[in-house]
């Protein structure tokens, strides 16, 4: 293809999306865009399949049936939308063991707040409350962006994330509104919680890369201060009505701004953690890494079984 | 207690699927692909759901306001009714979905059974499991045949598995204090009837699957009677850890 014909099929593929067309996989498109969908699609399925592991932690210790049953189905709906992502992923060009390869060697990333312990119950809270919070925050405007499979994946995925997210606060309510050690337990996690999850929403305006280019993909439709801004002026009166305390002596309302000012964030643990030396980052990679491994043989087993069936129905068929 | 014998016997069938719920629980996030990870994490949410109704009904039952959490999780290691089959540990794939064929075709039989059940609840109940069971039944025979009937390695690492568990296999069959009071009044199963129905499903699926049927005719027995195996105390120590280290709080 000549230069010119690139520029045109690109100056048509910019035209369709400022009229709000979905891209198609089968449609063309610029290797740019593709690489960069491959690059955000995955990174959020893997974060998905990594955010399985700090849940599952307590799947055996919830302290009653009913949340066992609610946590179990919570994990479960994150591994359905790891699996719709991969999905949606494969669609540019790309199978699902690329990219568990690209999770494993460290090639891609996913949400650093993955990396941080859960201790105890009230985490699971926390967790549902602010992370899942914030997810629906960065998501939400996805469910419009440009790439057909995405857009679609994504309007499911925020449906099950905002029951996530009401779930996670009614375990914080009922520890907040509980005995003084329960109520202790919920402000503990809300502390060690808080920070990490102002960083989901990205590094400030002025270091984040992709940002430009994202909006005019409709990737983003607004920058990581103002979702920030956004997870802020919603969280903080939801800590007020259960009496628990963010953990930011800076907090203030703004009475011009119409929002909250708030204090400095921790950027060197943000790329501490980014860079892969948070409290979790290895054990992460460890238990993911470990279950692929010590499961290659019932892979093997499945693709030979597979294999045999097939060649038993060729026989029968001559 | 004024029905203490439909009290346990319906103990002894909820600790089954507790206990084998809280296994296939321990597995979420580890599965060897995602689609048998959902799958494990299904089987283990079916099966605690499955517990919560039967517990409901024990403690309406025991009538001193003691709740479905009271029931699992805070009864002495002895007190605990499953038959060893269902705690012993998720050793490697092929365990699991050992552990979890053998029990699902006892299940699967046993439910059938307990449908027709004089005590209306209890065969609500059973109409409802056994849609979920008959999914886990076929999703585990599934797997037996995948792994038997796969390569070199995956035949001999279930072949393994079936020859460890088999032992466990009697002790479905056996009755209790509990089951006779039961059988005799028209609400429990009689589960001696199912044994050999039982046999001959497994060690035809085993066939199929290329696999041996064990011969064996030493079989362990006890958890009926709360006599486990020395896994059981360190599942219980997770399973129990928030109502021990936080009584009396609701959650």
């Amino acid at each position: 293809m000549s230069e010119e014909q690139i520029k045109s099929l690109e100056k048509q593929f910019d035209e369709r999306i400022a009229r709000d067309e979905k891209i198609e996989p089968k449609d063309w498109m610029p290797e740019k865009y593709r690489q960069t969908h491959i690059r955000q699609m995955s990174q959020h399925a893997h974060s998905e399949i990594v955010g399985m592991l700090p849940e599952g932690n307590w799947i055996t210790r919830a302290p009653s049936l009913r949340r066992k049953v609610a946590l179990l189905a919570k994990v479960q709906d994150e591994a359905g939308h790891g699996l719709y992502l991969y999905s949606a992923t494969e669609t540019l060009g790309i199978s699902r063991d690329e990219l568990y390869e690209q999770l494993h060697t460290g090639k891609a990333k996913y949400s650093s707040i993955f990396n941080y312990p859960t201790l105890t119950w009230a985490d699971m809270g926390a967790i549902g409350w602010l992370v899942d919070g914030a997810a629906i925050i960065n998501q939400v405007p996805l469910c419009n962006t440009s790439y057909g499979p995405y857009a679609r994946a994504m309007i499911r995925v925020c449906k099950e994330e905002s029951f996530h997210q009401r779930q996670g606060y009614e375990i914080m309510i009922k520890l907040a509104n509980g005995t003084p050690e329960q109520k202790e337990m919920a402000q503990d996690a809300l502390n060690r919680w808080w920070w990490p999850s102002l960083m989901m929403l990205g590094p400030t305006d002025d270091k984040s890369v992709h940002t430009a280019q994202s909006m005019k993909w409709k990737l983003k439709r607004k920058t990581n201060d103002e979702l920030r801004q956004q997870f802020i002026d919603q969280t903080v009166p939801q800590a007020d009505l259960i009496g628990l305390t963010i953990p930011d002596p800076d907090l203030k309302w703004n009475e011009e701004r119409q929002s909250y000012d708030f204090g400095e964030i921790d950027w060197d643990e943000f790329w501490q953690v980014v860079k892969g030396h948070g409290p979790m980052n290895k054990e992460r990679m460890k238990a993911r890494v470990g279950a692929w491994e010590r499961g290659e043989w019932v892979r093997d087993a499945a693709m030979a079984h597979a294999e045999k069936k097939r060649q038993r129905k060729e026989k029968q068929a001559v | 207690m004024k029905n203490e014998n439909l009290y346990n016997y319906i103990l002894g069938i909820a600790d089954n699927s507790l206990i084998l719920g809280q296994r296939m629980g321990e597995l979420c996030g580890h599965g060897p692909s995602l689609e048998t990870d959902i799958a494990c994490t299904n089987i283990s949410l079916d099966l605690f759901g499955q517990v919560r109704s039967y517990f409901q009904y024990a403690g309406k039952i025991a009538g001193d306001g003691r709740t479905e959490d009271d029931i699992a999780m805070l009864r002495k290691e002895r007190e605990y009714k499953n038959v060893l089959l269902v705690e012993q540990p998720n050793t490697n794939f092929a365990y699991t979905i050992g552990r979890q064929f053998l029990f699902d075709v006892y299940h699967l039989a046993f439910l059938a059974e307990l449908q027709k059940s004089s005590d209306l609840t209890l065969s609500a109940i059973a109409n409802k499991c056994i849609k979920e069971v008959s999914y886990h039944e076929r999703f585990s025979s599934d797997w037996v045949k995948r792994l038997g009937d796969g390569t070199e390695e995956s035949n001999q690492k279930m072949q393994d598995a079936i020859n460890d568990l088999w032992t466990y296999t009697d002790e479905l069959f056996h009755l209790t204090e509990a089951d006779k009071a039961t059988v005799a009044e028209g609400i429990g199963v009689d589960v001696t009837k199912l044994k050999d129905n039982y046999y001959k499903s497994v060690s035809n699926l085993l066939t199929e699957a290329r696999l041996q049927t064990p011969e064996s005719k030493w079989f362990q027995k006890g958890g009926k009677q709360g006599v486990h195996t020395e896994h059981l105390g360190y599942l219980l120590s997770d399973l129990q850890y928030m109502q021990r280290t936080y009584p009396n709080m609701e959650w």
